[in-house]
C-alpha cells in the first residue's frame, strides 16, 4: 500500500495539513503572466520559488517554462529586496529582451514588506525600464489563499497596467478565462469565432504552453494576449468572467477603472455550465447561435444518452480548483452520476453556497469541503468509510486510485504524470464530450478487468 | 544538417563564444560571470569561482536551502514524518518530485507518499506560528505515530521568528519520539547547498550516535550521498550484499531514522555526491574515528575500483576474491552492451550541468562509449568539487557561507575507534587515499569549459557554438534545450528510468543513450516541403 496510514478513522485537525488539494499564490501569478505576449513571467523572493514553480509547470507542460527570480539572499531579507529587483529589471531587458516583465511577490517579500509598486516606480524613474517596455506586477503572498488567489492577482496587476478607456467603444466583448490549459483556451476561441462574437481573451497561453517542435527555441512563443489587445480591453463593450476564484478581480477592476460592465459565469464545463456560456455569448454579442454549435451540443448529449447506463449512480470523488470543481459537480449530477466527496484547499464562502445548490437534492450524502484541513487525506479517508467508483483530480490520485483500485481521471493542477491535457479541452461540449470519453474508458476498463468471465461482454 | 564541432585535433578554444556571451551582460555583470566560466587545462590547475549569489534576473537551474535540506537530504528517509512549517507551497512542491524510490519491509513506516505542512496564514505571520506548528506535531504524532519528526523552517516563518528548534525540544519533551528541527529558510546560503551543510549538521546532532547497536557484520560500511533515485542505492545493496559488505547506512537513500542512529558503528565511509554530503563524514571521522574516501558508483569502472578500494581497506582475501569474482561477472555483461552501443555513439558530443557531483560522474559513463564531455559545470557546488580539496583552505569564506553553522565537533572518548586511526596510517604509507576528492575539473580535457551555475543565455549560446549531441540537466531546462533540437537528459530525475549506479546502471544508461542519440524522431523536425522545390503553391484548388 502505498498510503498506507491512512485509515477511516478521522481525528480532527486544526492546524496539520496533509497531502494538499492546492499549491501557493505565485505559481499562480506565473502561469497567468505566460498568457501574455512576450512576457517574462519574475518571481521576488528566494531562488527556489521560481525554481519549484517553473519545475511544477514544466512537469505539467512539458514545455520550456521561463521565468527569472531576484535571488534574495540572507542580505536581502534583512534590508529589503529593493536592490535585487532593480537589478534584475536591468539585467533582464538587457539579457533577455522581453517586452514586459511581470513581477510577482512571495511570502518572503511580502513578509519583510517590500512595495513592488513602489520599487517598479523607482525602477522606472531611475530609467531601468527601456522605452515601450512595461514592469507590471502583481502581490502574491503565499499565506493568503491558493495559487487560484495568485492566478487572479495576477489577471488583475494585468488589466490595471494595461487596460485604458479611450474615447471610443471597441465592438468586442473580454473573456477573461480561469485557470485552464492553453488547449481549453484554444477551444474558448475556437468557439468564439463560430459565435462571430469579436473578443479578447485574456489571458490566452496556447501557442505558449503547446509550442511546436521545430528545432528552434523561442523565448517568447507567438502565443499570448497582445499589449495593444490588452490596452483595448478598457474600450470593450462587457466582460464576461469565467471562473470566479480566479477573474473576478480582474472584472471589479476593468468595471472600476475602465468602467466596463461585467458577468461572472463558471467555467462552461459539462452541459449547462456551457449553455449559460454560449447564452451569455448570444445575448451580450447580440449574435444568434449557429447549427454547428446546436450540433457539438447534440452529440455530447447523444452519447450521455447511449452510454448512461454505465454512469447512473456512480459515486464520484472529485479534488481541485472551486472554478473547476462546480461545473464538474453539476456535469456529473447531469449525468446521473453522484458526487459525493468534493475537496478544494482553496478557500472562498461560496463554494459551498454553490454545491449545496447543485447537490442537495439529487447527491444529499454529499461531503464537501474547501479551505483549511480540506486536503486529499481527509478525502481519502471519506473514501476508506465508503468507497466511491471514480476518482476524478490531479495526478496526486494516482496514489489512491492504486491502494483502492479505483478508476480515475486525470484532471486539474497538476498533471505530471499523463499528457494529453495540452492539447484536448475539458470546456465547451466538445470537451464534455472528452470527459465523459475519459470517464467512460477508466470505468469500463475497470468492469473488463475485474468482472467475473462469464459475464466478460464483447459489446458494451 | 548542421555542421558537427570538429574535435578531431583536440577540443577548440571557446574563448571567442566566452566573448560573445559575455558581450551581451552589463559590465558589471559580465565581470562577475567571468570568473566562473574557465577555459579547463589539466595540467595547470585553474581556478573556478563557485558558490557565490546568483546574479538577480540572469534564469539560473538553482533552488533554495529548504530544497537541499528537506527534498534532498532528509527527504528519501521513509520512516520521518517530515513536517515543514510554511505556507502550503514549500512542501506541495517537494512531494514525491525526487524520485527517492523506498522499499520499507511489510507494515514498517513509509510517510514518503505524504506531504505533511502546518499551510501557515496571514494571521500566523501577524501573531507567530509556533502555536500551530505545536498543534500540527501533535496531530501527526496522534494520527500518524512516526518514531520521528523533522521541522523544517520556511522562508517567512524564520522572518517572523519562530523557532523550530525550542518547539522540537519542546515536543520532544512532549510526546516521548526524537523531534528536531532545521533552519533551512529559502533565503540562507546562495543555493541548495546551505540546506546540505544545515540538514548534516542537523542529522549528526539529533540521530547519528543515539544507538550503539552491537556490530552485525565482519565488514560495516555506510554509503553516504546516495538518495536511490530511480533505485541506484538497490543496485548498490545488491553488489555490496554479495560481496559480503554489510550497509548500515545510506545517507539517505533507501533509508530509516534507526539505520542513521546506528551509523556509527561503522568501520568505514563511502562517500558518492561530495557536496551534499562531506560535513557527516568529516564530523563522523572527528567524533567516532571513521576514515571516509571518496568513491564513484557511476560508471563500470568507476564501480569496479570503488569495491577493490573497500576491499583493498578491510584487507581481507576471502573479500578481495569475491569482489574480484563480482567484477569479472558483471563486466562480462557491461562489456558486451558497451561495445554493441559505443559503436553507434562513439564521438558523439555531450553537455552536463547539473548538481554538486552529477556532472562530474556522468562524465564516466559516457566516455565509456565514447562520447566526449566539451563543456559542463555544477548547480551548486564549491571549488574543491572543481579543483579538488586542496583548495579548502584557499576558499574564501563569505558571509553567505558564514551564515551557515560549522560545528565543533569533539572526539568521543568512549566511541572513537582508535582501531581505525592505526589502520588508517599504515595504509596512507601504502599510497591508500583517504578523505580526498579530486574534482571534476583535473579530468576533464584541455580546452573544455567550466562554468558553474550556469544560466539560460550561456546555455543558448552554448549549444548554438558546440551544437551538443545530448545535453544533461534538469527538468526547467528539459524542453527549453529539446526545442533547440538537442536530446536533453535529466540527471536530477532520470527521466523517470534508472538505475544508473553499479554494473547494472552502467548498463541502463548504455541503452539509454543508445535510444536517445541514435533515434529517428530529430530527423523528422524540418517539414519536407520546407526544401521541396515542388511545391511552390502557384495556384490553389480550394477557395
Amino acid at each position: 500500500m502505498l498510503l498506507n496510514h491512512t485509515t477511516s478513522k478521522i481525528v480532527e485537525r486544526k492546524a496539520l495539513t496533509v497531502n494538499p488539494a492546492k499549491t501557493c499564490q505565485p505559481i499562480g501569478a506565473m502561469y497567468a503572466a505566460l498568457g501574455i505576449h512576450g512576457c517574462l513571467p519574475h518571481s521576488h523572493g528566494s531562488q527556489g520559488c521560481c525554481s519549484y514553480h517553473r519545475s511544477t509547470l514544466t512537469r505539467h507542460y512539458k514545455e520550456p517554462v521561463m521565468a527569472a527570480t531576484s535571488s534574495f539572499t540572507e542580505g536581502s531579507s534583512v534590508f529589503g529586496g529593493q536592490a535585487n529587483l532593480l537589478q534584475a529589471i536591468t539585467n533582464i531587458f538587457t539579457i533577455y529582451e522581453p517586452d514586459i516583465i511581470a513581477v510577482h511577490s512571495t511570502c518572503l517579500s511580502e513578509t519583510i514588506g517590500d512595495d513592488l509598486g513602489q520599487i517598479v516606480s523607482k525602477a522606472a524613474s531611475d530609467g531601468k525600464i527601456p522605452e515601450g517596455k512595461h514592469v507590471i506586477q502583481a502581490p502574491t503572498p503565499s499565506y493568503v489563499g491558493s495559487h487560484v488567489t495568485g492566478y487572479a492577482n495576477m489577471l488583475e496587476g494585468i488589466v490595471k497596467y494595461f487596460a485604458k478607456k479611450s474615447d471610443s467603444l471597441k465592438n468586442q466583448l473580454n473573456i477573461l478565462s480561469g485557470w485552464v490549459e492553453p488547449s481549453d483556451m484554444r477551444e474558448l476561441k475556437r468557439i468564439l469565432k463560430l459565435m462571430k462574437v469579436k473578443n479578447v481573451l485574456l489571458p490566452d497561453t496556447s501557442d505558449v504552453l503547446d509550442s511546436p517542435m521545430n528545432g528552434k527555441f523561442e523565448m517568447y512563443p507567438k502565443g499570448g494576449t497582445t499589449i495593444p489587445e490588452m490596452v483595448s480591453m478598457g474600450d470593450s463593450l462587457h466582460t464576461l468572467a469565467l471562473g470566479e476564484w480566479a477573474t473576478e478581480k480582474a472584472a471589479i477592476n476593468l468595471d472600476n477603472q475602465c468602467k466596463v460592465k461585467f458577468s461572472i459565469q463558471d467555467l462552461p464545463i459539462g452541459i449547462q455550465a456551457t449553455d449559460r456560456f454560449i447564452q451569455s455569448l448570444a445575448k451580450l454579442g447580440s449574435v444568434s447561435v449557429p447549427e454547428s454549435i446546436n450540433d457539438e451540443r447534440g452529440r455530447l448529449i447523444d452519447v450521455i444518452t447511449d452510454m448512461h447506463q454505465y454512469l447512473y449512480g456512480k459515486r464520484v470523488a472529485l479534488w481541485g480548483d472551486p472554478d473547476q470543481l462546480i461545473p464538474l459537480a453539476e456535469f456529473l449530477v447531469d449525468m446521473d452520476m453522484k458526487p459525493v466527496y468534493i475537496v478544494s484547499g482553496t478557500p472562498g464562502k461560496t463554494f459551498e453556497k454553490r454545491m449545496e445548490k447543485i447537490l442537495s437534492k439529487s447527491v444529499p450524502e454529499a461531503k464537501y469541503k474547501n479551505g483549511a484541513n480540506a486536503d486529499m487525506l481527509l478525502m481519502h479517508q471519506w473514501i476508506k468509510e465508503n468507497p466511491v467508483d471514480l476518482l476524478i483530480g490531479n495526478t496526486y490520485g494516482k496514489y489512491i486510485s492504486r491502494d483502492e483500485k479505483i478508476p480515475f481521471v486525470r484532471m486539474g493542477f497538476p498533471i505530471i504524470d499523463r499528457v494529453g491535457h495540452s492539447y484536448f479541452p475539458t470546456l465547451g461540449y466538445m470537451g464534455g464530450l472528452r470527459i465523459l470519453e475519459k470517464i467512460l474508458s477508466v470505468l469500463m476498463d475497470q468492469q473488463d478487468a475485474t468482472c467475473p468471465e462469464e459475464s466478460f461482454e464483447l459489446v458494451m | 544538417m548542421v555542421k558537427k564541432l570538429d574535435i578531431t585535433q583536440g577540443l577548440p578554444d571557446p574563448s571567442k563564444v566566452m566573448d560573445e556571451i559575455m558581450a551581451k551582460y552589463p559590465t558589471k555583470i559580465a565581470k562577475k560571470r567571468q570568473k566562473s566560466l574557465v577555459v579547463n587545462d589539466p595540467a595547470e590547475g585553474k581556478e573556478i569561482q563557485a558558490n557565490v549569489r546568483t546574479i538577480p534576473g540572469i534564469i539560473t537551474q538553482r533552488g533554495c536551502t529548504y530544497a537541499g535540506c528537506k527534498g534532498v537530504v532528509l527527504g528519501p528517509t521513509r520512516d520521518i514524518i517530515n513536517l515543514v512549517h510554511g505556507p502550503i507551497g514549500c512542501s506541495f512542491y517537494a512531494w514525491l518530485t525526487r524520485r527517492n524510490q523506498t522499499r520499507p519491509a511489510e507494515g514498517e513506516d513509509n510517510f514518503i507518499t505524504y506531504s505533511f505542512s502546518t499551510d501557515i496564514q496571514d494571521s500566523n505571520i501577524v501573531f507567530g506560528g509556533e502555536a500551530k506548528l505545536k498543534d500540527a506535531v501533535r496531530e501527526a504524532f496522534e494520527i500518524f505515530k512516526p518514531k520521528a519528526i523533522g521541522i523544517f523552517s520556511t522562508c517567512p516563518v524564520g522572518l517572523i521568528g519562530d523557532d523550530v528548534h525550542s518547539v522540537s525540544r519542546e515536543m520532544k519533551e512532549e510526546l516521548g519520539i526524537n523531534i528536531f528541527g532545521f533552519s533551512c529558510e529559502g533565503y540562507r546560503g546562495v543555493s541548495q547547498s546551505a540546506g546540505h551543510h544545515i540538514a548534516n549538521n542537523g542529522v549528526f546532532k539529533n540521530v547519528i550516535g543515539n544507538n550503539n547497536r552491537d556490530r552485525i557484520g565482519k565488514f560495516q560500511i555506510n554509503l553516504l550521498g546516495e538518495y536511490n533515485i530511480g533505485g541506484d542505492a538497490f543496485e548498490l545493496e545488491r553488489l555490496f550484499d554479495e560481496a559480503g559488505i554489510t550497509l548500515l547506512s545510506t545517507f539517505s537513500g533507501n533509508s530509516t531514522i534507526e539505520s542513521m542512529e546506528y551509523a556509527h558503528t561503522a568501520d568505514l565511509n563511502l562517500i558518492m555526491c561530495h557536496r551534499s554530503i562531506n560535513y557527516i563524514a568529516e564530523m563522523m571521522e572527528e567524533k567516532y574515528g571513521i576514515p571516509w574516501v571518496k568513491v564513484s558508483f557511476i560508471g563500470a569502472e568507476g564501480s569496479a575500483k570503488a569495491l577493490r578500494k573497500v576491499a583493498e581497506y578491510f584487507d581481507d582475501a576471502e573479500l578481495s576474491a569475491k569482489v574480484e569474482e563480482i567484477i569479472e561477472r558483471e563486466m562480462k555483461k557491461v562489456e558486451v552492451v558497451r561495445e554493441a552501443v559505443k559503436a553507434k555513439t562513439e564521438g558523439k558530443l555531450a553537455m552536463m550541468f547539473v548538481g554538486g557531483s552529477r556532472a562530474h560522474h556522468y562524465q564516466d559513463l559516457f566516455s565509456e562509449i565514447g562520447v566526449t564531455t566539451v563543456s559542463a559545470g555544477y548547480e551548486f557546488a564549491h571549488r574543491d568539487d572543481y579543483e579538488g580539496r586542496d583548495v579548502i583552505p584557499s576558499i574564501k569564506i563569505d558571509a553567505d557561507t558564514r551564515n551557515i553553522e560549522d560545528l565543533t565537533v569533539e572526539k568521543d572518548l568512549e566511541l572513537y575507534r582508535e582501531d581505525l586511526a592505526v589502520k588508517k596510517e599504515k595504509l596512507l604509507k601504502n599510497g591508500y587515499e583517504f578523505s580526498n576528492y579530486d574534482g571534476m575539473m583535473p579530468e576533464m580535457k584541455k580546452n573544455s569549459l567550466v562554468i558553474d551555475d550556469i544560466n539560460h543565455w550561456e546555455t543558448e549560446k552554448l549549444i548554438e557554438y558546440y551544437k551538443p549531441d545530448i545535453f544533461c540537466a534538469g527538468i526547467k531546462e528539459k524542453y527549453v534545450v529539446q526545442k533547440s533540437g538537442v536530446p536533453l537528459k535529466q540527471l536530477h530525475s532520470y527521466d523517470y528510468g534508472g538505475p544508473y549506479a553499479g554494473f547494472e546502471g552502467a548498463i541502463n544508461f548504455y541503452l539509454e543513450m543508445e535510444r536517445m542519440l541514435c533515434t529517428r524522431i530529430w530527423k523528422m523536425v524540418t517539414t519536407p516541403w520546407k526544401t521541396d522545390p515542388e511545391i511552390v503553391g502557384s495556384f490553389a484548388i480550394n477557395e
